[in-house]
Protein backbone atom coordinates (compact mmCIF):
# COMPACT_ATOMS: atom_id res chain seq x y z
CA UNK A 1 0.00 0.00 0.00
CA UNK A 2 1.40 3.37 -1.04
CA UNK A 3 -0.65 5.78 1.03
CA UNK A 4 -0.71 6.56 4.74
CA UNK A 5 -4.03 8.41 4.55
CA UNK A 6 -6.57 9.82 2.10
CA UNK A 7 -4.97 13.19 2.59
CA UNK A 8 -1.65 11.80 1.39
CA UNK A 9 -3.43 10.20 -1.56
CA UNK A 10 -4.94 13.49 -2.72
CA UNK A 11 -1.69 15.38 -2.12
CA UNK A 12 0.27 12.98 -4.38
CA UNK A 13 3.52 13.92 -2.68
CA UNK A 14 3.12 17.55 -3.69
CA UNK A 15 2.19 16.75 -7.29
CA UNK A 16 -1.56 16.80 -6.62
CA UNK A 17 -2.35 19.61 -9.05
CA UNK A 18 -0.50 17.92 -11.90
CA UNK A 19 -1.65 14.36 -11.30
CA UNK A 20 -5.30 15.25 -10.67
CA UNK A 21 -5.27 17.90 -13.38
CA UNK A 22 -4.26 15.15 -15.82
CA UNK A 23 -6.64 12.45 -14.61
CA UNK A 24 -9.48 14.97 -14.19
CA UNK A 25 -9.23 16.31 -17.74
CA UNK A 26 -9.06 12.77 -19.12
CA UNK A 27 -12.21 11.77 -17.20
CA UNK A 28 -13.95 14.92 -18.45
CA UNK A 29 -13.02 14.14 -22.07
CA UNK A 30 -14.24 10.55 -21.84
CA UNK A 31 -17.55 11.53 -20.21
CA UNK A 32 -18.07 14.33 -22.75
CA UNK A 33 -17.34 12.07 -25.70
CA UNK A 34 -19.70 9.33 -24.54
CA UNK A 35 -22.40 11.94 -23.89
CA UNK A 36 -21.94 13.50 -27.35
CA UNK A 37 -22.08 10.13 -29.12
CA UNK A 38 -25.30 9.22 -27.30
CA UNK A 39 -26.91 12.60 -27.90
CA UNK A 40 -26.06 12.38 -31.59
CA UNK A 41 -27.66 8.93 -31.75
CA UNK A 42 -30.91 10.23 -30.22
CA UNK A 43 -30.95 13.33 -32.44
CA UNK A 44 -30.34 11.34 -35.63
CA UNK A 45 -32.94 8.78 -34.65
CA UNK A 46 -35.57 11.50 -34.11
CA UNK A 47 -34.63 13.31 -37.31
CA UNK A 48 -34.82 10.15 -39.42
CA UNK A 49 -38.18 9.20 -37.95
CA UNK A 50 -39.55 12.64 -38.75
CA UNK A 51 -38.21 12.42 -42.30
CA UNK A 52 -39.73 8.98 -42.75
CA UNK A 53 -43.12 10.15 -41.49
CA UNK A 54 -42.86 13.06 -43.91
CA UNK A 55 -41.99 10.75 -46.82
CA UNK A 56 -45.00 8.57 -46.05
CA UNK A 57 -47.42 11.45 -46.43
CA UNK B 1 -17.10 -17.67 -42.99
CA UNK B 2 -17.82 -14.85 -45.34
CA UNK B 3 -16.17 -11.70 -44.04
CA UNK B 4 -17.73 -9.56 -46.74
CA UNK B 5 -21.10 -10.13 -45.13
CA UNK B 6 -20.03 -7.92 -42.22
CA UNK B 7 -19.14 -5.12 -44.60
CA UNK B 8 -22.81 -4.81 -45.49
CA UNK B 9 -24.43 -1.95 -43.53
CA UNK B 10 -27.55 -4.07 -42.90
CA UNK B 11 -25.45 -6.67 -41.05
CA UNK B 12 -23.08 -4.20 -39.47
CA UNK B 13 -25.73 -2.10 -37.73
CA UNK B 14 -27.20 -4.82 -35.46
CA UNK B 15 -23.81 -6.54 -34.98
CA UNK B 16 -22.17 -3.32 -33.82
CA UNK B 17 -25.15 -2.70 -31.55
CA UNK B 18 -24.52 -6.02 -29.83
CA UNK B 19 -20.75 -5.49 -29.58
CA UNK B 20 -20.71 -1.95 -28.15
CA UNK B 21 -21.82 -2.87 -24.59
CA UNK B 22 -19.22 -5.65 -24.41
CA UNK B 23 -16.33 -3.42 -25.43
CA UNK B 24 -17.59 -0.63 -23.16
CA UNK B 25 -17.81 -3.07 -20.23
CA UNK B 26 -14.32 -4.41 -20.92
CA UNK B 27 -13.00 -0.84 -21.11
CA UNK B 28 -14.53 -0.01 -17.71
CA UNK B 29 -13.16 -3.14 -16.02
CA UNK B 30 -9.68 -2.72 -17.52
CA UNK B 31 -9.60 0.98 -16.60
CA UNK B 32 -10.55 0.11 -13.00
CA UNK B 33 -7.80 -2.53 -12.81
CA UNK B 34 -5.29 -0.22 -14.51
CA UNK B 35 -6.03 2.67 -12.14
CA UNK B 36 -5.78 0.35 -9.14
CA UNK B 37 -2.34 -0.84 -10.28
CA UNK B 38 -1.34 2.72 -11.14
CA UNK B 39 -2.24 4.25 -7.80
CA UNK B 40 -2.03 1.43 -5.27
CA UNK B 41 0.39 -1.21 -6.55
CA UNK B 42 3.03 0.65 -8.57
CA UNK B 43 5.72 2.08 -6.30
CA UNK B 44 6.80 5.70 -5.97
CA UNK B 45 9.40 6.69 -8.58
CA UNK B 46 12.82 7.37 -7.12
CA UNK B 47 13.34 10.46 -9.29
CA UNK B 48 9.90 11.89 -9.94
CA UNK B 49 8.09 10.89 -6.74
CA UNK B 50 4.33 10.55 -7.22
CA UNK B 51 4.35 12.94 -10.20
CA UNK B 52 5.26 10.14 -12.59
CA UNK B 53 1.78 8.56 -12.17
CA UNK B 54 0.63 10.76 -15.05
CA UNK B 55 2.34 8.11 -17.20
CA UNK B 56 -0.65 5.80 -16.77
CA UNK B 57 -2.72 8.06 -19.00
CA UNK B 58 -0.11 9.99 -20.91
CA UNK B 59 1.57 7.03 -22.61
CA UNK B 60 -1.61 5.05 -23.48
CA UNK B 61 -3.23 8.26 -24.81
CA UNK B 62 -0.18 9.06 -26.92
CA UNK B 63 -0.05 5.49 -28.29
CA UNK B 64 -3.75 5.62 -29.15
CA UNK B 65 -3.42 9.02 -30.82
CA UNK B 66 -0.92 7.56 -33.30
CA UNK B 67 -2.47 4.12 -33.61
CA UNK B 68 -5.97 5.47 -34.33
CA UNK B 69 -4.54 7.66 -37.06
CA UNK B 70 -2.91 4.66 -38.73
CA UNK B 71 -6.15 2.64 -38.51
CA UNK B 72 -8.07 5.62 -39.90
CA UNK B 73 -5.62 5.90 -42.80
CA UNK B 74 -5.94 2.13 -43.37
CA UNK B 75 -9.74 2.33 -43.69
CA UNK B 76 -9.35 5.40 -45.89
CA UNK B 77 -7.04 3.47 -48.22
CA UNK B 78 -9.43 0.50 -48.35
CA UNK B 79 -12.31 2.88 -49.02
CA UNK B 80 -10.48 4.64 -51.85
CA UNK B 81 -9.28 1.37 -53.39
CA UNK B 82 -12.50 -0.64 -53.23
CA UNK B 83 -15.08 2.14 -52.79
CA UNK B 84 -16.60 0.35 -49.81
CA UNK B 85 -19.07 2.47 -47.87
CA UNK B 86 -18.39 1.01 -44.46
CA UNK B 87 -14.63 1.67 -44.69
CA UNK B 88 -15.19 5.40 -45.08
CA UNK B 89 -17.70 5.36 -42.24
CA UNK B 90 -15.22 3.61 -39.92
CA UNK B 91 -12.54 6.15 -40.83
CA UNK B 92 -14.95 8.96 -39.99
CA UNK B 93 -16.06 7.33 -36.76
CA UNK B 94 -12.47 7.10 -35.52
CA UNK B 95 -11.45 10.73 -36.09
CA UNK B 96 -13.10 12.39 -33.04
CA UNK B 97 -11.76 9.72 -30.67
CA UNK B 98 -8.28 10.09 -32.16
CA UNK B 99 -8.50 13.84 -31.68
CA UNK B 100 -9.63 13.31 -28.09
CA UNK B 101 -6.66 11.06 -27.29
CA UNK B 102 -4.25 13.48 -28.99
CA UNK B 103 -5.62 16.32 -26.88
CA UNK B 104 -5.32 14.18 -23.72
CA UNK B 105 -1.72 13.26 -24.60
CA UNK B 106 -0.85 16.95 -25.05
CA UNK B 107 -2.73 18.06 -21.93
CA UNK B 108 -1.26 15.40 -19.65
CA UNK B 109 2.14 16.08 -21.23
CA UNK B 110 1.84 19.75 -20.25
CA UNK B 111 0.82 18.79 -16.70
CA UNK B 112 3.82 16.50 -16.54
CA UNK B 113 6.24 18.89 -18.20
CA UNK B 114 5.50 21.75 -15.81
CA UNK B 115 6.72 20.06 -12.61
CA UNK B 116 9.54 18.04 -14.25
CA UNK B 117 10.93 20.42 -16.91
CA UNK B 118 9.60 23.69 -15.51
CA UNK B 119 7.55 24.47 -18.63
CA UNK B 120 4.01 23.64 -19.76
CA UNK B 121 5.13 23.65 -23.36
CA UNK B 122 8.34 23.68 -25.38
CA UNK B 123 8.69 23.68 -29.18
CA UNK B 124 10.36 20.32 -29.04
CA UNK B 125 10.15 17.91 -32.02
CA UNK B 126 7.99 15.37 -30.17
CA UNK B 127 5.54 17.94 -28.82
CA UNK B 128 5.31 19.88 -32.06
CA UNK B 129 4.69 16.81 -34.24
CA UNK B 130 1.99 15.63 -31.80
CA UNK B 131 0.35 19.07 -32.05
CA UNK B 132 0.38 18.72 -35.84
CA UNK B 133 -1.40 15.37 -35.37
CA UNK B 134 -4.17 17.20 -33.48
CA UNK B 135 -4.45 19.69 -36.35
CA UNK B 136 -4.66 16.81 -38.84
CA UNK B 137 -7.54 15.21 -36.91
CA UNK B 138 -9.39 18.52 -36.56
CA UNK B 139 -8.58 19.35 -40.18
CA UNK B 140 -10.08 16.16 -41.59
CA UNK B 141 -13.24 16.56 -39.49
CA UNK B 142 -13.62 20.19 -40.59
CA UNK B 143 -12.99 19.29 -44.23
CA UNK B 144 -15.62 16.56 -44.19
CA UNK B 145 -18.11 18.79 -42.40
CA UNK B 146 -17.58 21.49 -45.05
CA UNK B 147 -18.46 19.23 -48.03
CA UNK B 148 -22.19 18.67 -48.47
CA UNK B 149 -22.08 15.54 -50.64
CA UNK B 150 -21.15 12.71 -48.22
CA UNK B 151 -19.42 10.59 -50.89
CA UNK B 152 -17.19 13.45 -51.96
CA UNK B 153 -16.54 14.33 -48.32
CA UNK B 154 -15.54 10.69 -47.70
CA UNK B 155 -13.01 10.69 -50.52
CA UNK B 156 -11.57 14.12 -49.75
CA UNK B 157 -11.14 13.21 -46.08
CA UNK B 158 -9.61 9.84 -46.97
CA UNK B 159 -7.05 11.53 -49.20
CA UNK B 160 -6.08 13.93 -46.42
CA UNK B 161 -5.77 11.00 -44.02
CA UNK B 162 -3.38 9.22 -46.37
CA UNK B 163 -1.21 12.30 -46.81
CA UNK B 164 -1.22 12.96 -43.07
CA UNK B 165 -0.11 9.47 -42.07
CA UNK B 166 3.48 10.51 -42.86
CA UNK B 167 3.34 12.45 -39.59
CA UNK B 168 2.99 9.28 -37.48
CA UNK B 169 6.53 7.91 -38.02
CA UNK B 170 7.81 11.45 -37.58
CA UNK B 171 6.19 11.60 -34.12
CA UNK B 172 7.40 8.12 -33.23
CA UNK B 173 11.03 8.64 -34.25
CA UNK B 174 11.23 12.33 -33.33
CA UNK B 175 12.96 11.49 -30.04
CA UNK B 176 15.66 9.62 -31.98
CA UNK B 177 16.10 11.90 -34.95
CA UNK B 178 16.32 15.16 -33.06
CA UNK B 179 17.65 16.32 -29.75
CA UNK B 180 14.49 16.58 -27.74
CA UNK B 181 13.63 17.52 -24.19
CA UNK B 182 11.10 14.71 -24.34
CA UNK B 183 12.60 11.43 -23.19
CA UNK B 184 13.11 8.45 -25.50
CA UNK B 185 10.85 5.41 -25.59
CA UNK B 186 10.67 3.52 -22.27
CA UNK B 187 9.05 0.53 -23.91
CA UNK B 188 10.24 -1.08 -27.12
CA UNK B 189 9.89 -4.47 -28.73
CA UNK B 190 13.61 -4.98 -29.11
CA UNK B 191 14.90 -4.51 -25.57
CA UNK B 192 13.80 -4.87 -21.96
CA UNK B 193 11.66 -1.96 -20.74
CA UNK B 194 13.47 0.60 -18.60
CA UNK B 195 10.90 0.71 -15.82
CA UNK B 196 9.59 -1.26 -12.84
CA UNK B 197 7.44 -4.22 -13.80
CA UNK B 198 4.30 -3.09 -11.97
CA UNK B 199 4.55 0.34 -13.61
CA UNK B 200 4.76 -1.35 -16.99
CA UNK B 201 1.74 -3.54 -16.23
CA UNK B 202 -0.33 -0.58 -15.11
CA UNK B 203 0.49 1.19 -18.35
CA UNK B 204 -0.28 -1.82 -20.52
CA UNK B 205 -3.64 -2.45 -18.82
CA UNK B 206 -4.58 1.21 -19.25
CA UNK B 207 -3.56 1.01 -22.91
CA UNK B 208 -5.79 -2.03 -23.35
CA UNK B 209 -8.65 -0.13 -21.68
CA UNK B 210 -8.10 2.73 -24.14
CA UNK B 211 -8.28 0.24 -27.01
CA UNK B 212 -11.57 -1.22 -25.84
CA UNK B 213 -12.96 2.26 -25.24
CA UNK B 214 -11.97 3.33 -28.75
CA UNK B 215 -13.62 0.29 -30.32
CA UNK B 216 -16.83 0.85 -28.33
CA UNK B 217 -17.11 4.57 -29.12
CA UNK B 218 -16.11 4.21 -32.78
CA UNK B 219 -18.61 1.38 -33.36
CA UNK B 220 -21.37 3.39 -31.67
CA UNK B 221 -20.56 6.41 -33.83
CA UNK B 222 -20.33 4.29 -36.99
CA UNK B 223 -23.78 2.81 -36.29
CA UNK B 224 -25.37 6.23 -36.26
CA UNK B 225 -23.58 7.19 -39.47
CA UNK B 226 -24.69 3.95 -41.13
CA UNK B 227 -28.32 4.53 -40.17
CA UNK B 228 -28.17 8.10 -41.48
CA UNK B 229 -26.71 7.05 -44.82
CA UNK B 230 -28.96 4.05 -45.29
CA UNK B 231 -32.19 5.66 -44.22
CA UNK B 232 -33.91 4.91 -47.53
CA UNK B 233 -33.12 1.19 -47.53
CA UNK B 234 -35.68 -1.40 -46.48
CA UNK B 235 -33.87 -2.52 -43.33
CA UNK B 236 -33.39 1.03 -42.05
CA UNK B 237 -37.01 1.94 -42.79
CA UNK B 238 -38.24 -1.14 -40.97
CA UNK B 239 -35.97 -0.39 -38.01
CA UNK B 240 -37.14 3.22 -37.76
CA UNK B 241 -40.74 2.11 -38.10
CA UNK B 242 -40.40 -0.58 -35.44
CA UNK B 243 -39.31 1.68 -32.60
CA UNK B 244 -42.56 3.67 -32.65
Amino acid sequence: MNWESWQAFWAMGGYGLYVWGSFGMTALCVVAEVWLVRRRRVQVWQKLRRMQAWDAQ
Amino acid sequence: MNLYRYASPATFHPLAGRLVPWFAGLAAVLAAVGLYIGFFVAPTDFQQGEGYRIIFIHVPAAWMSMFIYVVMAFWSAIGLAFNTRLSFILARALAPTGAMFTFVALWTGAFWGKPMWGAWWVWDARLTSELILLFLYVGVMALQAAIDDPRRADRAGALLNLVGVINVPIIYFSVKWWNTLHQGASVSLTRAPSMAETMLWGMLVMALAAWMYTIAVALARARTLVLERERRTDWARALLEGKA
